[in-house]
């Protein structure tokens, strides 16, 4: 395997573009990464294209159709949230196995209003359907519950995951492409309807539309098009192994401290290391939990951490500087490509009024229920 | 000419791991797999371990109708048709089996819910399908 450098990337602001089809907002967001590159079309050999709702309609050629098509391969990928984070692995191996030079991951999701996940009626006799009736298998409930494990476990609060959506609210107004730039206070959040107990209206995230694109390199030739290559130091991808409750309640612990554990030994660091985070804020309970599941606190001590501010811009560990899943938005294949796209912006010095200072390295992770997990480790070189 | 009979109405199960059995003086229970080689055991069917991997015939227990509350959390926004607020919950069974359920009997606040608490399954029809069968579903109740 050989280095392999990120040296372009762009998306749009997440949002709602209901006038706009999924070709057009990920070709914006491939032209954007294309000029950060300083290439165009002709020097992509592959494109892997990350799009969950479209995966079975050829989406990654459609895109092409808009925007230059070289005969090249591409790879149509589909992995729940993690769809776009896969994509990007995807690129990231097409190159650093020698195969190829240049490589793009794209990834877009248009959802309008769709709301809640895992709510999909299967064919058949609707009287059969267990959604409310054998508890919930939507993901604001399976989050909830997940969130109230830690409570069960170390006596987290309900205001401790509260504190998560102030936080990543906060940052979102130096965010031009997040969804949502709205402060909100403690008690906006406490006092906003119940979502899934114990996460509120705004201890969840928006649905909604999105792209977002990232070029990758090797690193001898990112050197012709760059003075500022990132280095990805680890991209790793890792699925659930069998635990006790297994698919009666999803496990998002063990397979992101598995995948956590092999990107620190890929990159030869610790999480001491980071300079900052983007983790999967799905819903305010998920980022506590992946506190301790990225080792960036010990076993119980997220809720301290919150309290802390050590997760804020300018705290010991800023994480979600962008504003976060439950401010940028979510829409499905394009969350981990944008959450690399900030990362680099944050380890080239350009981002802006959320910069974290001196960043050298960061981590990008993205879970997808069912389950995936993605880690990105990318370093200023 | 004599119509055909029209078929027989019967009960149900919502999944197929709720057991009804034929005698209506037995109730209905929950059916799971243990493995013959390392013992874990699932709800409902494997084709072979996820823990361990043996590929051969797992031994189908019935599950015990007693458990305790896991985790839970209160839905109050759901897809359209299902009534809120409810409790969804995961119930730990004593053979190491975990379920997918809705907590009945109490209302749908956390102050009624505690950690461990010991529950009870029940279970009643609460469809009907196309065909006019009787759909029974499950559920758990604080004891």
């Amino acid at each position: 395997m050989r280095d392999v450098a990120v040296i372009g990337v762009g998306m749009i602001k997440f949002g709602r573009y209901p006038e706009k089809t999924v070709p057009e907002l990920a070709g914006q967001a491939i032209l954007l990464a294309l000029k950060d590159a300083g290439i165009d079309m002709k020097e992509v050999e592959l494109m892997a294209s990350g799009n969950l709702y479209q995966s079975n309609a050829m989406i990654g050629q459609r895109i092409l159709q808009t925007i230059g098509q070289t005969g090249i391969p591409v790879i149509n990928v589909a992995n729940a949230c993690a769809t776009g984070s896969t994509a990007f692995r995807e690129a990231y191996f097409a190159v650093a196995s020698g195969a190829y030079d240049v490589a793009m991951a794209v990834g877009s999701e248009q959802m309008g209003k769709m709301g809640l996940l895992g709510a999909g009626a299967a064919g058949g006799d609707p009287a059969y359907s267990t959604e409310g009736v054998l508890g919930s298998g939507l993901m604001p409930a399976v989050f909830g519950m997940a969130g109230v494990e830690h409570m069960r476990k170390y006596g987290t609060t309900q205001e401790q995951f509260a504190k998560v959506s102030v936080k990543n609210h906060k940052h979102s107004m130096h965010n031009p492409y997040s969804q949502y730039q709205t402060e909100v206070g403690l008690e906006d959040v406490l006092n906003a309807r119940v979502v899934s107990w114990p996460n509120t209206l705004y201890m969840c995230c928006p649905t909604g539309d999105g792209a977002a694109a990232a070029i990758v390199c090797s690193m001898e030739k990112a050197r012709q098009f760059t003075t500022k290559p990132i280095r990805v130091a680890a991209s790793v991808l890792t699925s659930d192994p069998w635990t006790q409750r297994d698919l009666t309640m999803p496990d998002i612990n063990t397979l992101t401290r598995a995948a956590a554990k092999e990107a620190y030994e890929k990159a030869g660091i610790g999480p001491q290391d980071l300079s900052l985070i983007e983790l999967h804020d799905c819903f305010a309970t998920a980022e506590i939990l992946h506190y301790e599941n990225l080792g960036i606190c010990g076993e119980g001590e997220a809720g301290r951490m919150i309290d802390e501010g050590a997760t804020t811009i300018g705290g010991k560990i800023p994480v979600n500087a962008s504003g976060g899943l439950l401010s940028k938005g979510h829409p499905l294949g394009a969350t981990g490509v944008a959450n690399v796209c900030e990362v680099v912006w944050h380890l080239r010095g350009a981002a802006g009024g959320r910069q974290v200072e001196g960043a050298k390295v960061g981590l990008a992770h993205v879970i997808g229920l069912g389950s995936a997990c993605t880690i990105q480790i990318l370093e200023k070189v | 000419m004599a119509e055909a009979p029209a078929a027989e109405k019967t009960q149900r199960a919502i999944v197929p791991f709720l057991k009804i059995p034929a005698n209506p003086a037995e109730k209905p229970y929950l059916s799971g797999s243990r493995c013959k080689q390392c013992g874990a055991t699932y709800l409902g069917t494997r084709m072979a371990c996820s823990r361990c991997f043996s590929a051969e015939t797992m031994d189908e227990v019935k599950l015990s109708d007693r458990g305790e509350l896991h985790v839970f959390s209160i839905v109050h926004q759901s897809v359209p048709g299902v009534p809120t607020p409810y409790v969804a919950a995961i119930v730990d069974l004593p053979e190491g089996v975990s379920v997918r359920c809705n907590i009945s009997g109490v209302e749908a606040d956390p102050k009624n819910l505690k950690f461990g608490m010991p529950v009870q399954m029940v279970s009643e029809k609460i469809r009907t399908d196309r065909e006019g069968n009787d759909v029974i579903a499950f559920s758990f109740k604080p004891i």
